[in-house]
This record gives C-alpha cells, structure tokens and sequence, in this order.
C-alpha cells in the first residue's frame, strides 16, 4: 500500500506556474534519483498535464508527494482543477499510437510516458488527474 | 519571457532554443523566423534544440508550424540535436515532427541541405 | 510497536495496564548493568555467529543497548523501537554483506534475549519475572523480525540491480563502421527489453554520431503487434535524431505473419539480412564522405 511522506501543491493558472511546475517537478524527480529519461517523461507529463488544467481547467493545482511502497520508492503528482471536465474520458485517452499528435489533450500519449496514471472527470464539476512514476532499482 | 537568439550565417538562419522555453518565447520565434526568411530570403532555417531538455506537445506543434511556414517562404527547416531522452518522450506522445527535417549536428545539416539543393548552395 | 508482534490474543487489557511495570525492569538493568548485558550478549552471541560477528558486536553492541534502553524509558504508552531497529538493521547488513550466513546474522538478534534474560533472573517475585521476561522475550522478536525483513530486502536489491545488469548486457549496441551503430536483437522483445534497447541506440547515435542506425531482429523469434510497436518506435526515434534506421533480419515466416497481423512497415526500410543493412549503411555514409571531401 501506497504511503506519502511531505505534500507540496503548486499553483496552475497561468503559462508561468506550468514552467514552474516543471522546474519543481525535474528538481524532485532528481533529488529522488531518476535518471535522465526517467526524468524527461515525467517532466513532460507534468508539461502537458499542467498545461491542460491550465488551459482547459480555468486554472488548478498541482501536489507533488514522495511515495512508497514496499520497497519501491516513486513520486506522485496530481493535477486538479473545477472547470468543465472531460465528457468522454475514454476517447480521450485512446488515441492510438500511431495518430497525429499535438492536438487535443494528450491523454493518451502522455499515459504512457509515466508508470500509473489515473483520471477522474465528472462534466461540469472538474477533473483530477493522478500520475506515479517509481524509481527503478539500480 | 526570454528570446530565442536567431544568428545568420551567409544563407542560413540558426535558432538555438534554451534549456526550458516558454510558450510565449516559441511562438515568439515562430514569428521572427518567418519576418527573417521573408526578409533576407534565407534558404536554411537550424532550430538547435540541443540545450532543451523537455520538448513537448505544444512546443512540437510549435516547431511543425514554423517548418511549413519556413516552406512557403521558400526556406528548409531542419531540427538539430534532438537529445535521447527528448526522441523517447516525443515518440511515445506520439509526436514524430512528420515532414520535418532532423540532423545530429549543425554540421550534418548543413551537408544534407546542401546535398539536397545538389551542392549548388553554399551554406557556409 | 510493542504488543504487535507474536502476542496472544487472550490478555489485550492486562496487557496495557501493565506496560509500565514490565518495561521498567528491562529499562533499568540496561541502564545500570549495561556491560554485563553486552557482555552476556557477546559471550552467547560466539557460539551462535562468526567470530568476526562477535568482534563487531563488542564495539556496536553498546550503541544498540543504549538506544534499547532510551526506547524502553519512555513514558509513552507503546514504546518505539524504529531507531533501535535501524541500528540493528545497519549491523545486520554489514554482517551480511561481510559474508555471514543469514542464521548467524540472526543469531546474533537472538543471542540478545538470552543476555537479558540473565540479567532480570533477580528481580521481583517469580510472577513478576515472568511477565518481564515475556515482554523482553517479544521486544527481541520484534528486533528479529525487523532484521529478517531488511536481510530479505537486501537480497531483494541484488538480485534486482544483477536484472537490470543481465537486461543491459544482453542488448549490446555496437559500432560496426563509421557513423553506423547497430542493435543485434537475440530472444523475446519485451517492454522493458525494447525500452533498454531503445535507450542504448539512440545513445549510441548520439555518442557515435551516427547516420545510420540497424535494428537486427534476425534472432527475435516472434514478431507480433506489441513487438512491431517497440521496433516502429525505435526507428521513429532514431529519426528524430537525425539518422536513417535500417530493421534486418526479418525471416520470410515473419514477413508473412507480420503482413497477415497488418503491420504497416511501408515507412520503414528493411532488409531480410544484417548483411544486406550493413551493406547498405556503408554505401550511405561512403557517399556522404565523398561529397563532403569533394566541396
């Protein structure tokens, strides 16, 4: 069972917040261990997924926390916002591999860059997005 | 926000793109580039992205954009210097900059233009 | 915490009220008989660990019963023993990492009851020393416990970290001529295969500067959708830095599957033998180096 230790949440209303989400984000994710493209996926999850409740979300947050479990030890990160929601998740998410990119939400192709990730949209209340990236044993 | 340094070099245009740029400071290049190719009739754009550590989607639509502007324009545009860890996270988003040029080095697409062009441009 | 471990589950009332006064003895003859304690504990430790083990526990053991009787003094409810534990834990990992076997690193934990048992053989009524040598008699194997599980964890980070080792070792990219690099796949491409060869190619392109990358599947032994979707990523990424990439090898059993299952290879060049590829990057990078020394 997944524990945390120390929470940090970071404001997501504007392009500035996004940069400084993944400053913070590359600043844990190394002082955790990850290495370089360990670092780089999660990075650029939290580029998208920032940019999104930014963009998409009015405006949000984001909590970062250590994790462990067992012996594994990883980072979570969540995205929250109250704007619209995503009416079909399921679409969103399944973009396919080999469609265009850069359009849209990102969902899918930002799921695979982290180990977990699991999103919660109810139209007109918000969404809350939640990645775990767990550090590999070297 | 912080601008992209944009140097020309005889017939070719070198943008060299920090470590973590920002949306404003990319679409920002975006138009410079398009003003400079108009202006000086440049032939090669280099988007040096070797410094930047996160590419994602916005800033990869960004870069496809100035390639088919730079190709209106009359300019080829090339990516220099994408990082692994950079080709890894564009690929599983899904992002494989179609119809853009790619190189390893300043070096390598300078020569692959002027292959291309059939020797018959100097670049430099 | 105390109470948690191996306690039956008949008493859990008498159990807390009495917390106190069987602690107390414990915490007290660590406190003014410390050394015989260490002493006792080294004396029987001998003869169930190595003697090298015993030579440490002369000079580490103080610092255990220190932080034993710091914990037992408390006058808190439940005690904890997480320092007490890290302690034992550390010395636990240096005996194994010195080679002990894991009965004489546990033998070691274990010797300390008997120490203490020796110590409290004095004190109160025969009820009393009971309930007291119960109570050490738990605190002991909680300790155990504590020092199996991070031994267990131990071994756990070796045989991982030799994984990784064997994964990286079996997915050698190599530098066949100037500017080619290629990646002579052998057995089942799964994820975290394709992810290690993914990572090491386009290293190699970069270290090498390359031009040309190949990818050889001649001995994957089966190319389904999943597999193609590792190789059809690789070779996007490697165009993404620049260089063309080549996927050899491809048996003509293959061809048929991967045709017959959809795969959609037309973007991708592709040779049936890592001959074939290997020919035709030196052909490609031969002509480059031939323009560049003609300007």
């Amino acid at each position: 069972m997944a524990t945390s230790d120390s929470v940090e949440t970071l404001p997501l209303n504007g392009s500035d917040d996004v940069v400084r989400a993944r400053h913070r984000v590359r600043a844990l994710a190394t002082e955790l261990g990850f290495d370089l493209v360990a670092q780089t996926r999660i990075v650029t999850a939290t580029s998208e997924l920032a940019r999104n409740t930014h963009l998409h979300g009015g405006g949000g947050e984001l909590t970062l926390s250590e994790v462990r479990d067992n012996r594994r030890r990883g980072l979570r990160l969540v995205f929250a916002d109250d704007g619209p929601g995503i009416p079909d998740v399921q679409t969103a998410l399944s973009d396919g591999w080999s469609s265009r990119g850069g359009l849209g939400l990102g969902l899918g192709g930002t799921r695979r860059l982290v180990d977990e990730f699991t999103i919660e949209s109810v139209p007109g209340e918000g969404t809350r997005v939640e990645i775990v990236q767990w550090l590999k044993q070297r | 926000m912080t601008a992209v340094p944009v140097v020309r070099i005889r017939n070719a245009l070198v943008a060299a793109m920090q470590e973590d740029i920002d949306d404003r400071s990319a679409l920002d290049l975006a138009d410079r580039l398009a003003t400079e190719v108009a202006a000086h009739g440049a032939g090669l754009v280099l988007l040096d992205v070797s410094a930047a550590q996160v590419v994602d989607s916005f800033i990869s639509r960004v870069i496809v954009d100035i390639a088919q502007v730079c190709r209106l324009l009359g300019a080829q545009v090339t990516v220099v210097g994408i990082r692994p860890a950079v080709a890894i996270t564009l690929v599983e988003l899904g992002l494989t900059l179609e119809g853009v040029r790619t190189a390893l080095t300043i070096d390598d697409a300078m020569d692959a233009a002027e292959e291309g062009l059939g020797g018959d441009v100097r670049l430099g | 915490m105390i109470g948690e471990v191996g306690s039956p589950v008949a008493e859990p009332q008498e159990h807390s009220e009495n917390q106190q006064t069987v602690r107390a003895p414990i915490a007290t003859v660590l406190a003014e008989r410390g050394p015989q304690v260490l002493a006792a504990w080294t004396h029987r430790g001998g003869s169930l660990a190595s003697r090298s083990g015993t030579a440490e526990l002369e000079r580490d053991g103080g610092a255990v019963l220190d932080a034993l009787a710091a914990a037992l003094g408390t006058a808190d409810e439940s005690v904890d023993l997480a320092p007490v534990s890290r302690l034992l834990n550390d010395f636990s990992a240096r005996r194994t990492r010195a080679g002990d076997s894991p009965a004489e690193t546990a033998g070691l934990v274990l010797a300390l009851r008997e120490a203490l048992l020796g110590e409290l053989a004095d004190i109160g009524d025969a009820e009393t020393r009971y309930a007291v040598a119960r109570e050490a008699g738990r605190i002991v194997d909680e300790l155990a416990l504590g020092s199996f599980d991070s031994f267990l964890a131990g071994r756990e980070e070796v045989i991982s970290q030799q994984g990784e080792q064997l994964l990286e070792l079996s997915t050698p990219v190599v530098r066949v001529w100037d500017r080619v690099v290629a990646a002579p796949l052998v057995g089942t491409l799964d994820s975290a295969r394709a992810q290690v060869v993914m990572e090491s190619l386009l290293q190699a392109i970069s270290d090498d500067g390359a031009l040309v990358a190949i990818l050889d599947i001649t001995g994957v032994p089966t190319v389904d959708t999943l597999v193609a979707q590792h190789l059809l990523k690789t070779v996007a990424a490697t165009r993404l830095m620049g260089a063309d990439c080549i996927v050899s090898g491809i048996a003509p059993q293959t061809a048929q599957t991967m045709v017959q299952l959809g795969i959609d290879l037309s973007d991708v060049t592709t040779r049936s033998s890592l001959a074939d590829a290997l020919a035709m990057a030196i052909d490609r990078v031969q002509a480059h180096a031939d323009r560049s020394a003609r300007r």
